[in-house]
């Protein structure tokens, strides 16, 4: 038992470093809220793309003809260690090229594949992904935006929600209804949608947060190819988890603060020796371990070769509702100060502006309770929850 | 990155969970606890006693197996798993592991091999009362040769043949080596919430004992002690906790109620995914602790803390919640849930309770921290 690299990981780890040390700044001191707006960051994340991309690093297990390396998942994970000690914009591709691009390889023709992975690659283009709905978050297969086919192509109404980075994308992948008389998850069908047609409107939605970082995405007589069809028609479900099994790839990292930044804060506020905080700090301390170790478990397995088993799968569980939870506490420490926002406040104004951000972190990509059924269901093996929707017709649903 | 048990210590691991699936099940746990006489299941002992697994840990000099401390994580989470009703953790995390960091050449010479074949078992006799015991206001007191004052309770205190005794000399603490079969020694059984790991209370009136390691070396000591015991004793917590999840599962599928599987309603499923959340925390800073006490780390005072609370919590939480899953069955003597729920609270308080930790592994880190 140890934490070593192999030599083989270790060579790859130090030939990782000596490209990101030719690029980019390592992180300061602190970490950069980095925000995916602004001209000139996306200039910047566009070029890092490339760059990474021209040296193989940009998707590390993917096969060469691919535009990829044919490493394995261990040395991606080492890619993502060791850019992730850098001032590194990745924030525009990560659904793109965690999410629909897999998906279009899987179900894409070869022309798709020619023309938008390369691009997707290289920061050319970026992707967005456009399954949940006003009314189908946790029970997306209930969606109502719906395509009718006309000649050779699909007429496309409705609207999209909770759509990350809508507004800057070129290109979309999009779940839709195709035949209302079928069951609901049988009357799916995903496309390939250009995001800058006519008829494509992204709003920012206003947060309860403040902050505007998501889009509603209206589609009006929006019209697609049917040449851009990924899957069958009618198989949209069967894509789609496809993309979503990749979600869980894609979707990670460090959410905000922790047990080190209310420890340093409490130290600095003299209430470190409240024992009611110390045991708080303690429980802290021990799930975010347990999570940060059960990964190293994960890591292990991926650097012998083999199938990681189900732990990770308690990562989001334990991480957003910890950071909603320490930053309560950090806010009840100030007492009444502790309400008061901005940058000048302890912590740079973290912990106010982290807990009404983590309200949202519990909901996105999977909610606490899906994640629960998730892990029962396919961890356990417990029954699935009562559909009382499964064999009807969709447009004979109860809808609410 | 290596952060797993060998495909040798895993073989060890399977080997001994098909071992005490034959002769450890809940039927011999029964015996012992259905019977007010028994401290504990002799026949159990002696298949223990025969696979070796006393001397896992134990220098081959001293007439051990010379494995290392991950075999022995390994064959605790399994004894853990059986609620192996014998003084094991006693013997090995607690005694033979305290000699083997207090004790003199000399005196793990003469102790080891017999902790090894069984022919010696130890015990820890730390507790004076309610509380964790201050070693800085002890009432059992050393005077270089003679113990005198009570310790209570002490696990296995009543079958063990040797006792490591905390206790008092001069103005500090010191450990002391003691045969509780020497005159000066009285032992009485004491009553206790999971009677199938038996429980002491031993007076010394002058009883003769060896000092081990320094006079006055006793606090720094009794930590170290704890730091490894704690270690061993959360894999024992990681198979009780793994055991009830798994006991939990298996009847949510099986009992029906409003016609169909409980475990198919989400106050279940919800439940069941906490306890498999808490028992992967649980394992991971199991392993850490594994490893930071097979490399004797720098980071043991955190690793085995963060161990101990994981492992505390996700038995705590898995023993009770698998006794409300099974309803009102889960509350017959019958049925095994209370076992788990018995032996769960055992191994939370018998090396400090949680609060205990929690505030050690704070310490800890406010140390790095200063660092």
């Amino acid at each position: 038992m140890d934490f070593n690299d192999t030599t083989e990981e270790a060579e790859f780890r130090a030939e990782a470093r000596s490209f990101l040390e030719k690029h980019l700044e390592p992180k300061g001191a602190k970490p950069l809220r980095q925000r995916v707006s602004g001209e000139e960051f996306m200039k910047r994340a566009k070029d890092w793309q490339a760059t990474k991309a021209k040296a193989g690093y940009a998707k590390i297990t993917w096969p060469k003809e691919m535009g990829g390396r044919g490493g394995t998942p261990m040395q991606q994970v080492i890619w993502g260690q060791e850019e992730g000690k850098f001032d590194a914009p990745t924030g525009p591709f990560t659904i793109g090229l965690g999410m629909c691009i897999p998906t279009v390889i899987a179900f894409g023709s070869d022309e798709h594949k020619k023309r938008y992975v390369q691009k997707a690659l290289m920061g050319e283009e970026i992707w967005c992904q456009l399954f949940s709905e006003p009314s189908a978050g946790s029970d997306v297969a209930g969606l109502k935006t719906r395509a009718v086919k006309d000649g050779d192509e699909w007429v496309i109404n409705g609207q999209k929600v909770w759509t990350s980075g809508a507004h800057y994308s070129d290109y979309g992948i999009l779940l839709v209804r195709t035949d209302p008389k079928a069951a609901k998850h049988k009357g799916l069908t995903m496309f390939i949608v250009d995001m800058k047609q006519q008829g494509v409107e992204a709003r920012p939605i206003h947060q309860a947060s403040g902050g505007r970082e998501f889009n509603e995405v209206y589609f009006t007589d929006v019209r697609i190819p049917d040449s851009d069809r990924l899957g069958e028609v009618g198989q949209g479900w069967k894509v789609a988890i496809v993309t979503l099994m990749n979600e869980r790839l894609a979707v990670g990292g460090s959410p905000g603060p922790d047990w080190s930044e209310i420890m340093t804060y409490a130290k600095d506020a003299g209430t470190i020796s409240d024992s009611a905080f110390r045991d708080n700090l303690a429980d802290w301390y021990v799930a975010a371990q347990g999570y940060k170790l059960t990964k190293l478990r994960t890591q292990t397995a991926l650097s012998k070769g083999q199938t990681p088993g189900p732990e990770n799968s308690i990562g989001k569980i334990i991480t957003a509702n910890q950071l909603q939870d320490i930053c309560n506490s950090a806010i009840e420490m100030q007492d009444h100060y502790g309400l008061m926002t901005g940058d000048d406040m302890p912590a740079d104004g973290l912990f106010q502006q982290s807990f009404m951000w983590a309200p949202g972190l519990r909901i996105a990509g999977g909610t606490d309770e899906i994640l629960k059924n998730i892990i029962a269901e396919r961890v356990l093996g417990l029954p699935q929850d009562v559909r009382v929707d499964k064999d009807i017709p969709f447009d004979e649903l109860k809808q609410g | 990155m290596n952060f797993d048990f060998s495909d040798d210590q895993k073989f060890l691991g399977n080997e001994a969970r098909k071992f005490l699936d034959g002769e450890c099940t809940t039927q011999h746990v029964r015996e012992v606890l259905n019977d007010d006489d028994k401290s504990h299941h002799e026949g159990v002992w002696q298949k223990v006693k025969e696979m070796g697994w006393l001397g896992t840990a134990i220098p081959e000099e001293h007439g051990g197996l010379g494995l290392g401390a991950l075999e022995l994580c390994v064959l605790a989470e399994e004894m853990g798993r059986a609620l192996a009703p014998v003084p094991f953790a006693s013997s090995v995390y607690f005694f033979a592991e305290g000699l083997m960091i207090a004790g003199s050449e000399a005196q793990k010479g003469a102790v080891l091999p017999g902790v090894a074949s069984g022919d010696v078992i130890g015990c820890y006799a730390a507790s004076e009362g309610p509380g964790n015991p201050d070693p800085a206001k002890l009432s059992v007191t050393f005077d270089g040769s003679k113990l005198s004052g009570t310790k209570i309770p002490v696990t296995d205190g009543d079958v063990a043949t040797h006792a490591i005794v905390l206790a008092k000399e001069g103005s500090g603490a010191s450990l002391v080596l003691v045969d509780l079969n020497a005159d000066g020694v009285t032992r009485t059984s004491v009553k206790t919430l999971e009677p199938t790991r038996s429980h002491a209370e031993i007076k010394f009136d002058g009883a003769a004992g060896e000092r081990l390691g320094e006079a006055g070396a006793g606090a720094e000591l009794h930590d170290a002690i704890m730091n490894r015991a704690a270690v061993l004793l959360a894999f024992e917590q990681l198979g009780g906790a793994t055991r009830c999840l798994e006991m939990a599962t298996d009847y949510a599928k099986e009992r029906y109620a409003f016609g169909r599987p409980i475990g198919g309603n989400q106050a279940i499923k919800h439940k069941l995914a906490d306890m498999y959340v808490k028992n992967e925390v649980a394992r991971s800073n199991c392993y850490y602790g594994a490893w930071a006490l097979s490399t004797d780390a720098a980071e043991l005072p955190e690793a085995a803390a963060a161990a101990r609370l994981a492992a505390s919590e996700a038995y705590w939480y898995a023993s009770k919640e698998n006794i409300q899953t099974h309803g009102g069955m889960g509350f017959t003597w019958e049925v095994d849930c209370h076992l788990f729920y018995r032996r769960a609270k055992l191994l939370a308080v018998q090396a400090g309770a949680p609060k205990v930790w929690k505030e050690k592994l704070v310490r800890a880190l406010e140390m790095k921290n200063a660092a």
